[in-house]
């Protein structure tokens, strides 16, 4: 890691030089050119302090509407900070200080009259691990409706089916909708939960590193899944494989130490990126 | 060589020692047990259990101890639902609604910390203090909240280590969805239904043995009461006045009642085991 470092460090002659450059031009870009419809989510000069660290430094990002969205770099860089100041998670955590904006729709999500009940019903959220609530996989998929009123069986039913039929875990499961979720296997509870997420309509999924603790088919199955759901949904993912982003990615942001380096479409950042630390983390220099 | 043979004696030595701190355990218990059922096996009979006190009890002639085992029954079974219905609320509050690292949340667990450690007898006195300054004479009521005064901590403190481990993503999970802090309840109780009964057994054993809280609250009666105002027997203290009369007929009643203490334990115990598995089958 050290080694590597240092030799980021030559490659920059001035760092904070070059940073200006890039934000200002990549701003530009951002909201001019790359995309065809409108951001759905727009980041603007976000500061996340923890416990007094300096999480998330003056990052500026525009989530494009219904394509997929990968955020890539190293460990630490602020990437699950990010995604989770987009639902609102990090609130519960202590000590947390957030300054700037997270526009969801041109609505700041973090302002005092929004109801924070109401952001996260708009996000579907993949966790690391697939996180099944303790009850049985229709009581799972149904919990969403349920808490947001929907109480006709037959209608919940509908909903269940279809949601499990958009994961293609129907099949797998319709016999033993009442056993718990937890017997099933942990590439058919992420499965599961993108379902019981799914199932609440929301607009944007976010994915944590959602198929770090899948085997290669079940990744390959929740990939396949979010390139279908793109269609549909507005996906945020953070992942520390590259061959997953290169796999699925339209669009890229690189984080480096809690500043966003470089944002573009995922040929642009794959191909031909602008960012020396960007290049050099795509070439394999540091991970 | 030598180093492996060294450890390998170490280790038999180890295992030496635990199995006998297990054995003296479980020996002196058995010991107790067999204590118990050689002298109160003889002295029971179907009239103990299904009789209330007769004019000559005790001086060992008719009647039995249904009075003392319903009135244990009601004293339990009153605090465990008057227990959960303060500790769950307490346990909740502090687990989602007080920040991680509260004040108040440390100063509520310390405190139940200290209260468990009471003894008995204090809370029979504070019952008894308590009723004085209400008015109250000694009845299945007063009994009832001194119980719930002396299990209270053990419920608190044995659910709150269950719902402090629930995991975070579970939680999280849940609040993505939409769900509030209120919502996110009934999932975390499916998730600790095992430990909650857990918490009950143990409360349940506490409450129903203990004689020293219900002495000067729940008083003692032949009759089994029909409200709460009236006074209550209870098998502890049925134990410990028939122990301490010169009859043998009578000191042997006494083990009969604690037979039928341990059975009563035991079937409870039973039961929260079947449930507990039953609830923890969703259990992640």
């Amino acid at each position: 890691m050290i080694p590597n470092l240092l030799r980021i460090e030559k490659h920059i002659d001035s760092p904070t030089e070059k940073f200006k450059v890039m934000k200002e031009s990549q701003n530009q870009v951002a909201v001019d050119q790359i995309f065809k419809t409108k951001p759905h989510i727009s980041v603007r000069n976000l500061n996340v302090y923890l416990t007094k660290n300096h999480i998330l430094k003056n990052v500026s990002l525009d989530i494009p509407d219904k394509a997929i969205t990968c955020i890539i770099g190293p460990s630490g860089c602020g990437k699950t900070t990010l995604l989770k100041t987009f639902n609102r998670l990090l609130q519960n955590s202590v000590d947390v200080k957030i300054e700037g904006e997270v526009l969801v729709d041109g609505v700041n999500i973090h302002g005092k009259d929004v109801e924070v009940e109401n952001i996260r019903k708009k996000m579907g959220l993949l966790s690391q691990r697939p996180c099944p609530l303790p009850m049985s996989i229709f009581d799972n998929v149904a919990y969403g409706p349920r808490i947001h009123g929907t109480r006709n069986k037959r209608k919940l039913y509908e909903i269940v089916k279809n949601q499990l039929e958009a994961v293609g875990l129907w099949e797998e499961v319709k016999e033993r909708l009442k056993a718990p979720a937890i017997r099933l296997s942990i590439g058919q509870q992420q499965r599961l939960c993108l379902a019981r997420g799914l199932a609440v309509s929301p607009e944007i999924i976010l994915g944590d590193e959602a198929t770090s603790a899948l085997d290669p088919i079940a990744t390959t199955k929740i990939e396949q899944l979010f390139l279908s759901l793109k269609k549909e949904y507005s996906i945020v993912l953070v992942t520390h494989t590259l061959r997953q982003a290169r796999r699925i990615a339209d669009y890229v942001a690189f984080m480096y130490m809690g500043e966003l380096i470089e944002f573009g479409s995922a040929t642009e950042i794959f191909t031909n990126p602008k960012h020396q630390l960007t290049r050099d983390y795509i070439g394999g220099s540091f991970s | 060589m030598k180093h492996f043979r060294v450890k390998k004696m170490e280790e038999k030595i180890f295992k030496a020692l635990m199995m006998a701190a297990t054995m003296i355990i479980v020996v002196s218990l058995f010991m107790i047990i067999v204590a118990v059922v050689k002298r109160g096996l003889p002295a029971m009979s179907w009239d103990m259990v299904s009789k209330i006190p007769g004019g000559g009890f005790y001086i060992g002639k008719e009647g039995g101890l249904l009075n003392a085992i319903i009135g244990s029954l009601y004293i339990v079974i009153g605090s465990i639902t008057l227990g959960l219905s303060f500790s769950l609320p307490i346990v909740l509050y502090i687990n989602l609604y007080l920040p991680e690292k509260s004040r108040l949340a440390q100063f509520t667990r310390l405190s139940f910390d200290v209260l468990f450690g009471i003894p008995s007898i204090v809370y029979g006195a504070f019952g008894f203090t308590l009723m004085v300054y209400l008015g109250l004479r000694s009845s299945l009521f007063a009994g009832i909240l001194t119980v719930t005064f002396l299990i209270v901590p053990i419920l608190i403190r044995s659910i709150d280590e269950v719902v402090r481990r629930v995991p975070k993503e579970m939680m999280d999970a849940a609040l993505s969805l939409g769900a509030t802090r209120s919502e996110i309840i009934k999932p975390i109780l499916r998730q600790v239904a095992p430990g909650i009964i857990t918490a009950i057994i143990l409360s349940v054993g506490r409450g129903i043995g203990d004689a020293a809280s219900v002495l000067f609250t729940a008083g003692y009666t032949d009759s089994i009461p029909t409200s709460l105002s009236q006074p209550v027997a209870t098998l502890p203290l049925a134990i410990f006045f028939q122990l301490s009369s010169p009859i043998v007929e009578v000191q042997d009643r006494a083990y009969a009642a604690a037979l039928i203490l341990t059975f009563i334990v035991l079937v409870l115990s039973l039961a929260g085991r079947y449930y507990s598995r039953k609830f923890s089958k969703n259990k992640i």
